[in-house]
């Protein structure tokens, strides 16, 4: 667990100011999720689409202005040789893996599935970059190449799943354990090191004045919105998601559709990796990525996208993994532990799984239409 | 009501027995009685209420007034395990024993003999290889995995489990349903086995032609109330028809009947079916033509929709739209050919719960252009309003989720969903189920409108009045087979029933 983005020393870790005032930081990461959690709710009962994402962005404002409390210099930014420095800076920064991994995995979970394998198809693309560009290919080449890899692997599971109808979780999980070995086997159980200032420069480089994970991001993120919502597919991943039976029999090819997205969360996956390791100048095959998975889950469900599938936000998933990365930069400038962080991460997680349970009453709408006799 | 005589002591009586579930009477005042060495047909259309009174039985549900004798002692079962204890044993149409273990393993779980603390396997295997020869199984090794054996022979362990608990009463809930005729007739020998033992055993199917092979009397329920018991060598065919769907036999309404339709063939479909699921039928219907569909629940009706449709794939046949082969192995295919399809369970195969109305109804349109081709939302909003307004359906906007809509806006929605692709041919399988009386009566003025606007219509109702009086063909079917087509003049409701009667 020590290996979680925070806790893993990084050369990307430049937390400025070690603030170790303010106690009432405590509070913060605990008021997010429950703010977020009436989105749930709410999901599909209101028809006011504004209204539906109020509790993250509230719980995101939360966060920040405990983060603020914590640190009075929080919001502070800096230009320097080109590009902005600051806290916020750096959550946006450091929460990029995450992020980018939440771009895919909302869509996976949208069609009620669960890809668990992105912390391991992290370090395979990672392994892949590393070994390649220390073989002497070309930055381009190497970066196609580990992206290829990354979506090989989200075919794979897509296959699994779709054609033959593997429960989503058991198919990622073998490849969540035999992608390690398999990174181990491309790095031969070394941590291969490069130096290669071009492939540094996706962890490194700033463009535009921003980091360039930041910009990868943003990139990605606008990628994702455009194929899901500037063509029909968001609208059918959606559909399958709430019932597929009744998708297909609609014409709508489900199969395709959650082959795509877990191919989708493969590509995500890979440039997480990508990033990952320009970061640290090298591929550890065994600790890369390690339970990123659970934390891009976690973005998920707090973007409030339901793991029963159907409607998602990919907006609200990136706010969600923000409002992750926030609070773990807030816990680091309060000077408390970093175990501290994995505990109140799982308070948040359970929260939401409680706030989710059906015995809670008729919170879900859809626990109203199952289980009754006829 | 009941006038029996004779055969053998009463072994399970109920009396007025009622269950309320919200917004359903789903039994109200039942009464049944079974006798200690019979086989009892227990029938019923859809929402009867046989699957409500055999749970109650078998302690799924609680009953909410009643009485269940048993050997003349009150009883009431908690659970399943409960009813067990009482020795009244239970098999349903899927299995429910464990594929992965062997067959001694599922006859003797959980209580398995042991030997000095530990499973005696090879006592076990000895008592089950008895128990199998007992069955007429001594060919079944004890030792395969029941997954492995056929589903006949699955069905027979089953039961061998449930009267090896001792059972008393055995409830038989569609056993037949995917067995081929030697496998029916291996499970009838078996059960003649048990009766002559004095077991009483609850015989549920939707084979009239099994219920006369073998049962020696019929409870017949409707609507959640007893219509009647009668010995099966008492109750003609027809009158057993009668009593389920319940009509008297003069209904014949007039109607309206469109004379001699020139029947360009739009959708023809050649010698289709499937085995062990639908004997091969042909038909042929044009556009502007709606045909009917009769027949008892577990006939074949849906099975044939499912066929046209691409849900399952026909090993044989061909399919012609407007004179040319066609390939139809998925929806997908179905979707692309302009058909359309509203299925019999709305919740489950129809609407998109979550989603809006208007997503609902653009849903197979969006599927049939692609996903690279998305309807903006301009478009959306155009053809949701459109439909909301033609088909009246009440809303308050076309963003409420569909799963909050009643069930006849719902119904209308989907109707909307295929109307929206232009259909050339829509299946409507059993339209009026579940929705209120004034959005049942629109929905058949929609299915006239329609069909006057040059739509080919496969219907397919329980309904009799309704199919009367919209069809200008009636296909009626019995067991999987299309065995009667009535034409013209010659749709009656009276006709339908004879056809559905009729010896095989």
């Amino acid at each position: 667990m020590t290996n979680s983005p925070m806790a893993r020393p990084s050369s990307r870790q430049s937390v400025s100011s070690p603030a170790a005032e303010g106690a009432s930081m405590r509070m913060s990461p605990e008021a997010a999720p429950l703010r977020a959690a009436p989105g749930f709710l709410k999901r599909g009962s209101g028809p006011v689409p504004g209204r539906r994402f109020l509790p993250q962005i509230g719980g995101l404002g939360l966060v920040l202005l405990a983060d603020w409390l914590v640190s009075p210099q929080f919001f502070a930014l800096r230009l320097q040789d080109g590009r902005l420095f600051g806290s916020v800076i750096d959550v946006l920064n450091r929460g990029a893996p995450v992020t980018l991994l939440s771009l895919g995995m909302t869509l996976v979970i949208a069609t009620g599935g669960i890809d668990l394998s992105v912390g391991a198809v992290i370090a395979i693309s990672g392994a892949v970059a590393a070994s390649l560009v220390n073989g002497g290919l070309p930055v381009p080449l190497t970066i196609i190449a580990a992206l290829s890899a990354g979506i090989l692997c989200g075919a794979w599971n897509g296959l699994l799943i779709s054609v033959l109808r593997i429960q989503p979780i058991v198919a990622t999980l073998t490849l969540m354990v035999a992608g390690r070995g398999i990174a181990q086997l491309i790095t031969e159980g070394v941590i291969v090191t490069f130096v290669n200032p071009s492939l540094s420069e996706i962890a490194d480089g700033s463009w535009f004045y921003l980091p360039a994970p930041v910009m990868l991001v943003l990139g990605m993120l606008a990628v994702t919105l455009v194929l899901v919502r500037a063509t029909a597919l968001g609208l059918m991943i959606e559909a399958v998601g709430v019932n597929r039976r009744a998708s297909e029999l609609a014409g709508i090819g489900a199969r395709s559709i959650i082959f795509l997205v877990y191919v989708w969360s493969g590509l995500c996956a890979a440039v997480a990796g990508l990033v990952l390791t320009a970061d640290i100048k090298g591929a550890d095959a065994n600790n890369a990525g390690l339970w990123l998975e659970l934390d891009a889950i976690l973005a998920v469900v707090i973007g409030g996208t339901s793991l029963l599938g159907g409607r998602f936000s990919v907006v609200m998933a990136v706010l969600g993994a923000w409002i992750i990365q926030a609070m773990n930069t807030g816990i680091l400038l309060s000077g408390f532990p970093p175990e501290f962080n994995l505990i109140v991460k799982s308070v948040v997680v359970l929260v939401i799984l409680v706030v989710q349970s059906p015995v809670l009453g008729g919170l879900n709408p859809r626990s109203l239409f199952c289980g009754r006799g006829r | 009501m009941t006038d029996w005589e004779g055969g053998g002591s009463a072994l399970l009586e109920i009396r007025g027995l009622s269950k309320k579930f919200p917004g359903v009477l789903a039994l109200d005042g039942v009464d049944f009685t079974l006798r200690a060495g019979e086989i009892h047909a227990l029938l019923g259309e859809n929402g009867a209420g046989k699957s409500t009174l055999i749970k109650i039985l078998t302690g799924v549900y609680r009953r909410d007034g009643g009485t269940i004798r048993l050997d003349g002692n009150d009883i009431c079962p908690t659970d399943v395990a409960d009813a067990q204890r009482l020795r009244i044993g239970t098999v349903y149409q899927e299995v429910n024993l464990l594929p992965n273990l062997s067959v001694a393993e599922n006859l003797f779980l959980g209580r398995q003999p042991l030997r000095w603390g530990l499973v005696d396997h090879r006592g076990m295997r000895r008592r089950a290889a008895a128990i199998l020869a007992d069955y007429g199984l001594s060919g079944v090794d004890p030792a395969t995995p029941l997954g492995h054996c056929p589903v006949a022979v699955q069905q027979v362990i089953a039961i061998a489990r449930a009267v090896d608990l001792s059972a008393k009463v055995l409830v038989l809930d569609e056993p037949t349903a995917s067995l081929d005729r030697r496998e029916v007739e291996m499970l009838f020998r078996v059960m003649r086995d048990l009766r002559a033992r004095g077991i009483g055993i609850i015989f549920i199917t939707h084979f009239l032609d099994q219920v006369y092979a073998i049962c020696d009397r019929i409870t017949v329920l409707r609507n959640g109330r007893l219509v009647g018991e009668r010995r099966t060598d008492q109750l003609s065919r027809l009158d057993l028809v009668t009593m389920m769907l319940g009509r008297a036999m003069a209904a014949g309404a007039p109607m309206r009947r469109r004379e001699a339709v020139a029947r360009r063939g739009v959708v023809a479909f050649e010698g289709v079916g499937k085995s062990r699921y639908l004997h091969p039928f042909d038909l042929e219907i044009g556009a502007g033509e709606v045909v009917g569909m009769a027949g008892l629940l577990g006939s074949g009706r849906t099975e044939t929709a499912r066929l046209m449709f691409g849900l399952e794939r026909a090993d044989s046949g061909r399919i012609f739209v407007d004179g040319r082969p066609v390939r139809l192995r998925s929806p997908k295919d179905a979707v692309r050919l302009a058909f359309g399809y509203c299925p019999e369970d709305r919740k489950t195969d129809g609407i998109v719960g979550d989603l809006s109305l208007r997503a609902n109804i653009i849903l197979a349109l969006q599927a049939r252009r692609g996903w690279m081709r998305p309807l903006s939302s301009r478009e959306q909003e155009a053809i949701a309003q459109t439909f909301i307004t033609r088909l009246d359906i009440r809303t308050p906007d076309a963003d409420r989720p569909i799963q909050y809509l009643s069930g006849g806006n719902q119904q209308k929605a989907l109707l909307a969903r295929w109307l929206a692709t232009s259909p050339r041919f829509l299946i409507l399988d059993e339209p009026t189920r579940g929705i209120d009386v004034g959005a049942h009566g629109e929905i058949i003025a929609l299915i006239e409108q329609l069909c006057a606007e040059g739509l080919a219509m496969l219907v397919i109702s329980s309904e009799l009045d309704e199919v009367v009086s919209y069809s200008d063909r009636v296909l009626v079917m019995r067991d999987r087979r299309s065995v009667r087509t009535l034409e013209g003049t010659d749709i009656t409701a009276d006709a339908i029933m004879a056809a559905i009667a009729a010896g095989a």
